[in-house]
């Protein structure tokens, strides 16, 4: 990058935050999605809005490129910059405000998912939102690609909590929408759009979210299952019963036993799979509801049936379940990770349909995810050694793609396009879809300054 | 090194938040994550090691939290002392490191005799004129921090008088091999002193064998493979010389490595060795309840510092706090980030005083918030750093290997 422009960046957040040596740059060139790398120009990491805008307007002026960043965790190379300025937010990780009379919470973007949750969870209230990645991604990234989590199926995700954003737009103008008003119909409603626009529209400096109070109680059930058609069967029958779980997540035999490899937690390694359950809300209402899952779970021939004895217990088996997906990289050295989504009563015709990818393809998969809202993730373990196998693991996951599609699923469910999935979004919008989209860009970002080459 | 354990690393990031160096900068390049891909790139020809690749990895404090954060099965840290060793080795040992790691740390008679000097500075009052004076500041940093950091010396080092067979109080249950820390023996020596006490009144008979050397950690930290190598050769045949039921010891950095000597020699003596050893908190609490009815009460508030060595290293969380809390009357409350490295990690707080020092801070920092008035942890080089910043900043609250607490309670 031109020495002028670096010192010039290197004047607003100073010399020691703006960083363009090579090792630097060189472990800025990854985040966690596999088999993507491109190398940054600088990286730098501002310690309060002012310097963003200021970034902004340099790099506007000088048609240079921003790409913002949490903790790189990313699945869909989103994070990624080639060339450019990336900027880190982990500085700006200052919890603003909590609203206890508006139910709001206000932050910036580089505060932890888990250090919101912990705050916000001491004064009894609740941020539903928690990626698998919460202890270590940031609200700001979380925002930006409309993160799931656990708690999706009753609780809805990121983008059903945000309430207001300060968005620093390409030229360094402030952008304020939505607020901590329950109601808002004045124009277009720009939070959705901003939402999931993975850091190609906007950079947000200020999040407001909507907190609701923290249930009373909950449950936390495993149940195993020597068929994995029967667990499947089950979770339909779960939800056409009128019970709506927290969490009602499914691992499969291959990543059972890396869980438990790490996790040590008790889970069985002679069942094709478990599903994890957990009830929230009033004591009475969840006593119903374990007692209705458990006889489902029954009826549909688990084999044992299991409920956390107490709250240290069941968080032993979600935190084990949130290391699903890097405890897979134990078989081997890579892991592909998808997360092709279906309506959720198609989870059983689903889960046949990447068995049958994994086998025609000769490549070995491990599913989990959360079964109950159709979310899946199939992993594929590979090496990216092995060039004739990735080759076999990219073709089985196209498969698995248009059956999503032809389901009425989507090509990802919460990890975004980036550039791992750009591909295949036409195949689901259409071209009326990437027109609309690429309007939208170029009236946010004329220029094409904000992470360029990515969702389109 | 092997590249496949570089190329296991995913990239999740799960170790970040785990990691005291990142936790302080957010730098990638302070990372598990970051310093396993600058490795994976040196090795692929990507970079080149340059003199600011070291500087990166010099940060790593080998706390080894990213290991037990890494749900892969990648040790980071371990991976970064394996790579810094290599290239020590590489290099081949200059003056200071032969005098040091080969012709001192091996025989603890010249060890011993080598802090006379200081044992006689604190005890003639020097210490306390050239503190006065403020005569250090001539000498470099590092000595100055040292100076600092060294606590009063005991009399005599415990290995010289201790006896080599402690028999057991009332019957014997069986025998144990006393592995004595040089650290300990040299400054800790009544947390030793206290070790072995414990262990005599559970019923096992302690042998100390005089003869025993250092257990290598130092010569690793100082790219001295082949000096390791020689150091578990000597303990294990030394120990080999007992029947003895385990081998015990009060120091977590000496346990994390005498763990590992059947690794480092693939044979059968040394993998023996190695099954057999033990950290004192693992053989006292095989014998919870009948400790506990040994116990007198104690009225303090108390807290656990995890330290890495054996939280990380060797996977023991469960037992100090199981065991503190036998003790009648004590008031124990959990450390926040208890099992967070304290900054002292080796030599590190010498070599890298800032980052020590902000680390350091941090642990003061939830100490205070914790209420305790004693602080209780099971490694030398904690004890060392951690005395030194509770009488800098923390003053009415007092720091005891665990050992101490116990046996103070056990005279009641």
């Amino acid at each position: 990058m031109n020495q002028t422009i670096l010192q010039e960046l290197a004047a607003i957040v100073g010399q020691q935050y703006t960083l363009s040596d090579k090792e630097s740059l060189a472990v800025y060139g990854y985040d966690s999605t596999p088999e993507l790398e491109s190398l940054p120009g600088v990286v730098l990491l501002p310690s309060n809005t002012e310097e963003i805008y200021r970034i902004m307007r340099l790099c506007h002026s000088a048609g240079i490129t921003v790409t913002p960043r949490g903790s790189g965790t990313n699945l869909s190379g989103g994070s990624l910059s080639a060339g450019g300025v990336v900027v880190q937010t982990s500085r700006l990780n200052r919890l603003i405000e909590i609203d206890e009379e508006n139910l709001t919470a206000t932050v910036e973007p580089g505060l932890i998912t888990s250090a919101l949750h912990r705050e916000v969870e001491a004064r009894g209230l609740f941020y539903p939102p928690d990626p698998g990645s919460m202890n270590i991604s940031t609200m700001g990234g979380n925002v930006a690609e409309n993160s799931g989590g656990l708690r999706g199926l009753k609780y809805g995700v990121t983008a059903d909590y945000v309430m207001g954003l300060e968005t620093i737009l390409a030229d360094g103008e402030l952008l304020k929408t939505g607020g901590k008003v329950v109601k808002d119909v004045a124009g277009y409603s720009l939070n959705p759009l901003l939402v999931s626009s993975e850091g190609t529209l906007g950079f947000f400096t200020g999040i407001t979210v909507k907190l609701i109070p923290k249930p009373q109680g909950k449950i936390t059930m495993l149940a195993h299952f020597p068929a994995l058609q029967d667990a499947a069967l089950a979770v339909s029958a779960i939800i056409a019963a009128k019970v709506i779980p927290a969490t009602l997540e499914f691992l499969d035999k291959v990543t059972i036993k890396c869980v438990e490899d790490y996790a040590h937690v008790g889970l069985p390694l002679d069942v094709d799979a478990v599903l994890l359950i957990e009830v929230d809300g009033h004591p009475v209402v969840i006593a119903e509801e374990a007692a209705a899952v458990a006889e489902i779970c029954k009826k549909h021939r688990c084999s044992f049936f299991q409920t956390a004895q107490n709250a240290a217990e069941a968080l032993k088996l979600t935190e084990a379940r949130r290391t699903a997906l890097s405890a897979l990289a134990r078989l081997k050295p890579t892991t592909i990770l998808e997360d092709a989504t279906v309506p959720r009563s198609c989870i059983a015709a689903m889960l046949k349909v990447i068995q049958d990818s994994a086998r025609k393809h000769n490549v070995v998969i491990g599913t989990f995810g959360h079964a109950g809202d159709g979310n899946l993730h199939p992993t594929c373990l590979t090496d990216e050694r092995d060039k004739g196998e990735i080759k076999r693991a990219h073709a089985a996951f196209e498969e698995i793609f248009d059956a999503a599609i032809a389901m009425g699923g989507t090509i990802t469910g919460e990890h975004g396009v980036g550039l791992a999935k750009k591909k295949y979004l036409p195949k689901l919008v259409g071209e009326s879809g990437i027109r609309v989209m690429r309007g939208i860009k170029q009236a946010f970002d004329p220029k094409g300054i904000l992470n360029p080459g990515k969702i389109f | 090194m092997d590249h496949v354990k570089l190329i296991n690393c995913m990239r999740c990031g799960m170790c970040l938040p785990a990691c005291p160096t990142y936790k302080e900068t957010f730098l990638e390049t302070a990372s598990p994550r970051g310093r396993v891909a600058l490795i994976r790139k040196l090795q692929e020809g990507e970079l080149d090691q340059s003199e600011r690749l070291l500087e990166y990895l010099s940060l790593c404090l080998d706390c080894q939290a990213c290991a037990s954060a890494c749900p892969c099965g990648v040790n980071a840290g371990e991976l970064v002392a394996e790579f810094t060793c290599e290239r020590k080795g590489d290099k081949g040992l200059g003056f200071m490191e032969d005098l040091i790691l080969r012709k001192l740390v091996p025989h603890p008679d010249r060890l011993e005799a080598s802090l006379a000097p200081m044992r006689l500075y604190q005890r003639t009052g020097l210490q306390k004129l050239v503190r006065t004076m403020g005569v250090l500041k001539m000498f470099p940093k590092p000595l100055e921090r040292m100076e600092g950091l060294l606590p009063t010396l005991p009399s005599k080092p415990l290995r010289q008088e201790i006896s080599e067979v402690t028999p057991a109080v009332g019957e014997q249950r069986g025998t144990v091999g006393f592995f004595l820390g040089c650290v300990m023996s040299l400054i800790f020596s009544d947390a030793s002193r206290a070790t072995i006490k414990l262990l005599s009144a559970l019923g096992y008979k302690v042998i100390t064998p005089r003869n025993q050397v250092c257990c290598g950690a130092p010569n690793m930290l100082g790219g001295d493979l082949e000096g390791l190598k020689e150091a578990a050769h000597t303990n294990v045949e030394i120990f080999g010389g007992y029947e003895v039921d385990f081998i015990v010891t009060d120091c977590g950095g000496c346990g994390a490595e005498l763990k590992k000597y059947g690794h480092h020699i693939e044979a059968e003596p040394a993998t023996a060795f190695s099954g057999k050893v033990r950290d004192i908190s693992q053989i006292l609490a095989m014998h919870a309840e009948e400790l506990r009815a040994k116990l007198k009460p104690l009225d303090l508030k108390v807290t656990w510092h995890d330290p890495c060595h054996i939280a990380h290293c060797q996977g023991i969380r469960k037992e100090p706090r199981d065991l503190l809390k036998l003790v009648p009357g004590l008031k124990y409350s959990e450390l926040n980030e208890a099992d967070a490295c304290c900054g002292s990690a080796g030599t590190y707080n010498i070599e890298r005083p800032e980052m020590s020092d902000r680390i350091l801070k941090r642990k003061l920092d939830n100490i205070a918030a914790s209420g305790a008035e004693v602080l209780i942890t099971g490694n030398p080089g904690c004890l060392l750093q951690l005395k030194k910043g509770l009488a800098d900043h923390l003053p009415q609250v007092r720091i005891a290997h665990l050992t101490e607490i116990l046996a103070q309670s056990l005279a009641g």
